[in-house]
């Protein structure tokens, strides 16, 4: 089992927001503590609310970032401040949105001694939605029959192309089921509104839907890989139950993907089985999925694992994980005190050995 | 015939069933629990009515239609193949 004992280990991770829509730092952070942790955890935030900041025994320190739509400038001098208070040796972000930046900015976090175990800007571009349907095909890996839009009038002029109903997805968020024309037009409005063009108009594969978390080795290789069926879909389409599955034929496909890409660091595939048992490649995302530790539960603790691969450890074994194991997610509510939320609403900042609640 | 997946089934005592390939559980009686555990051991489909017959005590036409109509419902589950 791997461990975590260097008492002077400082470990920053992004995305600390819980609740029905949860993102992957809480439960990054819990695996990372899970191995023995015994040294500082710092969460980096965007906003007051996020629910993780007021959880007991997850991050000793949080700081608010800039969004990385802000730019480089803003997010360095802001890690510098955090920088003065405390030394960052690690950094896990866990959000889509900030990692191009933190990729961008490996030279210069370096310099200023912080690690990342992150996918190269290039690895990271070929996973976007809208490469997919270019890059995986003709590498021999199945992508559902995809067409990038670009105005709504194009849905009529493929009609005799698809069948419905298909999913309207967003560049970056956001999919949706459409049964009808007038219905793909509506939400191509709505996702070109939110996330601009292109638009992703994709068939939909009936059959099994799996998730695979993997931390790929940056040569084609996969350090780990929990691949998971989801047992309970929320109505926005979030796992909030599932249980650790041994397919031999989806482990085989999930490699194949990883080494055409050659991926460096933690992803999520989402990944569909149609019943002549053929697998689609649905979505790539480039960092940790929010039930991470369903991988720490069945024996692979891959947040820890990504930690000792940042810091430059070269053998970070992971053993076999164990088929069956389960995961049920459940909402609970945090009591704390209105002087955490002033700390770091006009601060920014919360040491949380140093408030007196 | 049998199929791997029908092999690598993980087949509680209380009848619960779980798929390690596909993560898909099910729930089967008594009866059921004995035709897949005895399958699992290797027993053919054709022997089985008369196991059921001497475990249950119930009459041989009897066993090989609960034998017939659990078969076919393997099949439909892709576990089991003509």
């Amino acid at each position: 089992m791997l461990k975590l004992t260097n008492p002077n280990l400082c470990i920053a991770v992004s995305g600390l927001k819980t609740g029905d829509n949860p993102q992957p730092g809480v439960p990054v952070i819990r695996s990372i503590r899970a191995a023995g942790f015994m040294g500082k955890i710092i969460g980096l935030v965007y906003d007051a609310m996020e629910s993780g900041i007021y959880l007991e025994g997850i991050a000793d320190e949080v700081y608010q970032m800039p969004y990385p739509s802000t730019g480089a400038e803003p997010f360095i001098a802001r890690l510098d401040y955090i920088l003065s208070k405390s030394k960052i040796d690690v950094i896990i972000p866990t959000l889509d949105s900030e990692i191009p930046l933190y990729i961008r900015l490996e030279k210069e976090l370096l310099e200023r001694g912080i690690h990342t175990y992150l996918p190269t800007e290039e690895q990271f571009n070929l996973r976007d939605k809208i490469k997919l349907s270019q890059f995986f095909p003709p590498k021999g890996i199945d992508i559902p029959k995809t067409h990038l839009l670009q105005s709504a009038d194009q849905i009529v002029k493929l009609i005799d192309e698809i069948s419905f109903p298909v999913i309207i997805k967003g560049r970056l968020y956001e999919a949706y089921k459409a049964y009808t024309v007038a219905e793909a037009q509506k939400y191509f409005y709505e996702l070109q509104a939110k996330w601009g063009l292109p638009i992703i108009m994709q068939e939909i594969i009936d059959g099994d839907e799996f998730n695979v978390v993997i931390v790929g080795d940056g040569k084609g290789g996969c350090l780990g890989m929990v691949p998971q069926r989801k047992l309970v879909i929320t109505d926005k389409g979030k796992g909030f139950g599932g249980v650790v599955v041994k397919n031999p034929g989806l482990e085989s496909y999930a490699r194949k993907v990883i080494e055409a890409l050659s991926w460096r660091g933690p992803c999520e595939l989402e990944i569909m089985k149609d019943a002549e048992g053929v697998f689609y490649l649905i979505e790539i995302n480039p960092r940790f999925p929010a039930w991470v530790r369903l991988a720490e539960g069945s024996g692979q603790n891959q947040p820890a694992a990504t930690v000792l691969l940042a810091l430059g450890k070269k053998e970070v074994e992971l053993p076999p994980f164990k088929p069956g194991t389960l995961f049920i997610r459940h909402a609970e509510d945090i009591i704390s005190d209105i002087s955490l939320l002033g700390e770091i609403s006009v601060n920014g900042e919360l040491i949380r050995h140093e408030v007196k609640q | 015939m049998l199929t791997d997946q029908l092999m690598t089934l993980a087949v509680n005592k209380n009848g619960f069933i779980f798929d390690p390939e596909s993560g898909i559980s099910y729930t089967v009686n008594d009866t059921g629990l004995f035709i897949l555990k005895h399958l699992q051991k290797g027993v053919d489909k054709e022997d089985m009515p008369k196991l059921l017959h001497e475990e249950y005590e119930i009459s041989l036409n009897s066993a090989s239609s609960d034998v017939e109509h659990f078969w076919a419902m393997l099949k439909a589950l892709r576990l089991v193949e003509d």
